[in-house]
């Protein structure tokens, strides 16, 4: 199953996106990367490299990024992860967590999953 | 040429400057970002001052990379990967070589601005640490390419780096926190510029004071 990380500069909020998911996709394997080392606010480039370890597996990883440092740092954490099977997902990271989890727990691959995340932020709300 | 303990003396009083600017360039990135960038960078030259204590014998490659991979680690905010990936690319310019003239030095300095530029997806005039280190740079290449000594080529990239720095204030960031302010941030300064503006001072001071 494809992992999910999530990367904020919030640690509460990296958390409570991931545990959201579990309402619509339990069972899907998603890690949370929010806050600095010391909890604080910002991004923490061990946190992320943490988080994509506990989910990783042959079928990869994709990270949703809230914005900012959290988008710099985890694309020097792919980099210095030296794996092209984790990848960043450009989306909104609520609706994004929803839909990649979903497609993820359904068994579907890490390019159909970016497939689908390319369309979240398309979809009207109302 | 500079050599490598004297790279560590330059880093660790560059690392003593953004401490002690702390408050001030919170205080820069209050209205305009979120309010951090001082303490953020004085807890990344905290920690690179510390690795920089076991570093005597290293070359400068291996100096500059260790000060940006702990700069990206312990920042937290935007100026980790952005100081982070400068720092990194110098180093892989520098390589092996334990002492460093004035053109190599400029060669790790093109190559880490480039990295901010490629890391921030940002290019000058969009209120960033770019609108200093590119004026900078270009300064200082037309004063070395002009045969002037090291000493008064850092001076000239460092009244680049001001100039730079004030001219931020007339600009509307496009990038980071600062472009949700838009138009409200005219008349501030950047942090970022403003904290490269100081890393280079130091730089020059320290400089003139070896030579």
């Amino acid at each position: 199953m494809v992992g999910i990380v999530i990367v904020s500069h919030s640690k509460n909020l990296a958390e409570s996106i991931a545990e959201f998911t579990t309402l619509m996709a339990d069972g899907a394997c998603v890690a949370a990367a929010g806050g600095t080392d010391d909890g604080g606010f910002g991004t923490s480039f061990q946190k992320i490299y943490d988080a994509i370890d506990s989910v990783y597996s042959e079928d990869g990883v994709i990270l949703l990024m809230d914005m900012g440092s959290a988008v710099m740092t985890a694309e020097m954490v792919l980099e210095m992860y030296g794996s092209d099977k984790v990848v960043m997902a450009d989306c909104p990271v609520v609706e994004g967590a929803v839909v990649a989890t979903i497609n993820a727990q359904a068994g579907m691959s890490r390019e159909e999953i970016l497939e689908a995340l390319k369309d979240v932020g398309k979809t009207p709300k109302f | 040429m500079i050599s490598n303990t004297e790279v560590i003396d330059i880093l660790n009083k560059i690392g003593d400057k953004i401490i002690e600017e702390k408050d001030f360039l919170t205080e820069l990135d209050r209205p305009i970002g979120d309010n951090d960038h001082g303490i953020n960078m004085a807890k990344g030259f905290t920690e690179v001052k510390k690795k920089l204590e076991g570093m005597a014998d290293a070359d400068l490659g291996t100096i500059f990379k260790n000060t940006g991979m702990t700069l990206v680690s312990t920042v937290g905010g935007s100026s980790g990967p952005l100081y982070g990936t400068a720092f990194m690319k110098m180093g892989m310019t520098l390589g092996a070589k334990k002492e460093m003239s004035l053109e190599d030095f400029l060669t790790a300095l093109q190559a880490g601005v480039e990295g901010v530029g490629q890391r921030g997806r940002s290019t000058t005039e969009e209120k960033t640490m770019l609108d200093a280190m590119v004026p900078a740079l270009n300064a200082m290449k037309e004063a070395a390419a002009a045969g002037q000594e090291a000493k008064s080529v850092l001076a000239a990239g460092v009244q680049a780096a001001r100039a730079g720095v004030e001219h931020t204030k007339d600009l509307i960031a496009t990038k980071g926190r600062a472009s949700y302010v838009g138009e409200r941030g005219i008349g501030h300064q950047d942090p970022g510029a403003t904290s490269f503006t100081f890393m280079l001072e130091t730089a020059a001071d320290n400089l003139s004071a070896a030579q």
